[in-house]
């Protein structure tokens, strides 16, 4: 069954990937979880997103675009990356989100992919 | 009455009694959740009636009438026929027995323990039940500590107890031909949350912290219940080793310090010392179990700060080979190879290493910690770095994950 594990960091967990002192162990710690995944044949895809401050949000209201700079949400934690896992179930992929590097702070959410109706 | 008093009574009842309650309101009923419904209510009437009428003399044969009284009101509403009645004035006689009576109603934990471990309950519910029945923890607490949607976790306690009710699960204490296998499910349910709360290295997660408290309170009650078991007094002897060590698994910039790098110093001597006598105490006994052997494990690992010099890696290895003949976890295997490497060397530690099956290893962090440890001791760096990365990206902790950070950082680029 695919899970997606959205991973929501706080304004300092944006802040490590480039910290002089910390940023290192920062990107070693993603690539070693990727492959972790990987070496489990579990993972799908995934992606590290740029920070929310990049973001352009397209809206359709009553017919008409709406096009905004930054994000939808504007919440204290921000999106900033997801992973798209295949477990047999919720248990594995709570333990896959358990492992998640993120900082201090971060939330993982683990929600089931949708499965379109046969 | 202040209502402070009367709150500090309800906690106390709570805190020192609730398990016992449960235990002997199920015993009888043979229904888990119904005992917990009806002993709610008493709580909640206690909280009621005693700030006016003031805290009885004994709190606990209050609380249990009045719980007994809630149950009889369940069943006469849920059944209404004949038999039930006369089901009714045994519970009602019983029950007035109680009121007149004493604080020292019969303590049933150890059935009910036995209840939890049953081998007709599902192995993952095992634990959780015990936490919840006889520690009182809540279902949202405990999914926490054990990694389980909350929602799943009440299900499975759900699920469990009404298994116990309607499969009619007796509340007694096992055969002798059951009794091993049946009390180490009871010791493993127990290790189970000791376990969960260990991993915790920062104890930064209070609940989980916790949680090892609250196993080494079921240990010592256990202990209590069954005071010659060597098995029990080896679970607890083990806990405590490892509770004694808790702190100095950080050093005071918060880095991870491995078990032979540990300020001894800062190792808690009284749970020390408690744990070697419960060690000493089981041994006697002449009966080997693999909580004994784990904890003269651990034993061994203090004797270096006692009597100095390095630790005796030779005896660990021999303890574990014991242990992986008892039980050959992947655990216990890992172990003899950390340990068989640190006595005869990284070529023999690898070849032990080698003979887990690599299906059975895929998540499993410690055995990739290992293996990175032995590769570059071995000078095979890219093949070290490999398994590095590996252990890092199934670490949970971050405490963990930061000191194999530093250690492939400390090797040369391949």
């Amino acid at each position: 069954m695919k899970y997606t594990l959205l991973i929501y960091e706080n304004a300092a967990g944006f802040a490590l990937r480039n910290d002089p002192k910390k940023a290192k162990a920062y990107w070693a710690a993603w690539p070693a979880y990727s492959k972790a995944l990987q070496e489990a044949g579990v993972m799908v895809g995934g992606a590290g997103l740029e920070p929310s401050k990049t973001a352009t949000t397209v809206q359709l209201r009553d017919g008409k675009r709406h096009v905004q700079d930054g994000p939808y949400a504007d919440s204290k934690e921000q999106l900033g990356g997801f992973y798209i896992i295949d477990v047999p179930d919720l248990d594995k992929a709570l333990e896959w989100a358990a492992r998640v590097p993120a900082a201090p702070g971060s939330v993982v959410e683990v929600r089931p992919n949708l499965v379109p109706p046969s | 009455m202040p209502t402070s008093d009367v709150s500090g009574a309800i906690e106390r009842a709570a805190r020192d009694s609730y398990g016992r309650l449960v235990a002997y309101l199920s015993a009888r009923s043979r229904d888990v959740a119904a005992a917990e419904d009806a002993l709610a209510e008493a709580f909640h009437s206690a909280l009621e009636t005693w700030p006016g009428s003031g805290v009885p003399a004994k709190p606990e044969a209050w609380l249990l009438v009045a719980a007994r009284r809630r149950l009889i009101d369940g069943v006469r509403r849920s059944r209404v026929h004949q038999e039930s009645e006369s089901t009714l004035r045994v519970l009602a006689n019983q029950a007035q027995e109680l009121a007149g009576a004493v604080n020292d109603f019969p303590d049933e934990r150890l059935k009910l323990l036995f209840v939890c471990a049953h081998p007709a309950i599902d192995g993952a519910a095992r634990t959780p039940l015990m936490l919840q029945t006889v520690l009182r923890l809540d279902a949202a607490h405990i999914a926490s500590a054990f990694l389980i949607k909350p929602s799943t976790m009440g299900q499975r306690l759900t699920r469990a107890k009404a298994k116990i009710r309607d499969a009619g699960i007796a509340f007694e204490i096992p055969e002798p031909a059951e009794w091993p296998d049946r009390l180490d499910a009871v010791l493993e349910a127990i290790y189970a949350a000791y376990g969960l709360g260990w991993g915790d290295v920062t104890g930064a997660d209070a609940r989980t912290k916790n949680l090892a408290t609250e196993a080494i309170t079921l240990g010592r009650l256990l202990l209590k219940l069954l005071p010659t078991e060597p098995e029990v007094k080896g679970l607890l002897a083990l806990m405590l080793y490892c509770e004694a060590r808790r702190d100095a698994r950080l050093d005071t910039t918060g880095n991870f310090v491995p078990l032979s790098e540990q300020d001894t110093t800062r190792w808690a001597w009284p749970q020390l010392k408690e744990a070697h006598e419960l060690l000493l105490s089981a041994e006697q006994a002449g009966v080997v179990g693999h909580f004994q052997l784990e904890a003269a494990i651990q034993s061994v690992h203090t004797r270096r700060a006692i009597f100095g010099g390095p630790t005796d890696w030779e005896e660990i290895a021999l303890l574990y080979e014991g242990l992986v003949r008892l039980a050959p976890t992947i655990g216990a295997q890992v172990g003899r190879s950390a340990a068989v490497a640190e006595a005869r060397g990284a070529v023999a530690g690898w070849a032990l290493l080698q003979t887990i099956p690599p299906e059975s290893v895929t998540t499993y962090q410690p055995y990739w910690a290992q293996a990175a440890h032995l590769l570059r001791k071995l000078g095979r760096d890219a093949e070290a770095k490999n398994a590095y990365m590996q252990a890092i990206g199934l670490s949970e902790n971050p405490v963990t994950r930061d000191f194999l950070i530093r250690k492939v950082a400390e090797m040369a680029p391949v």
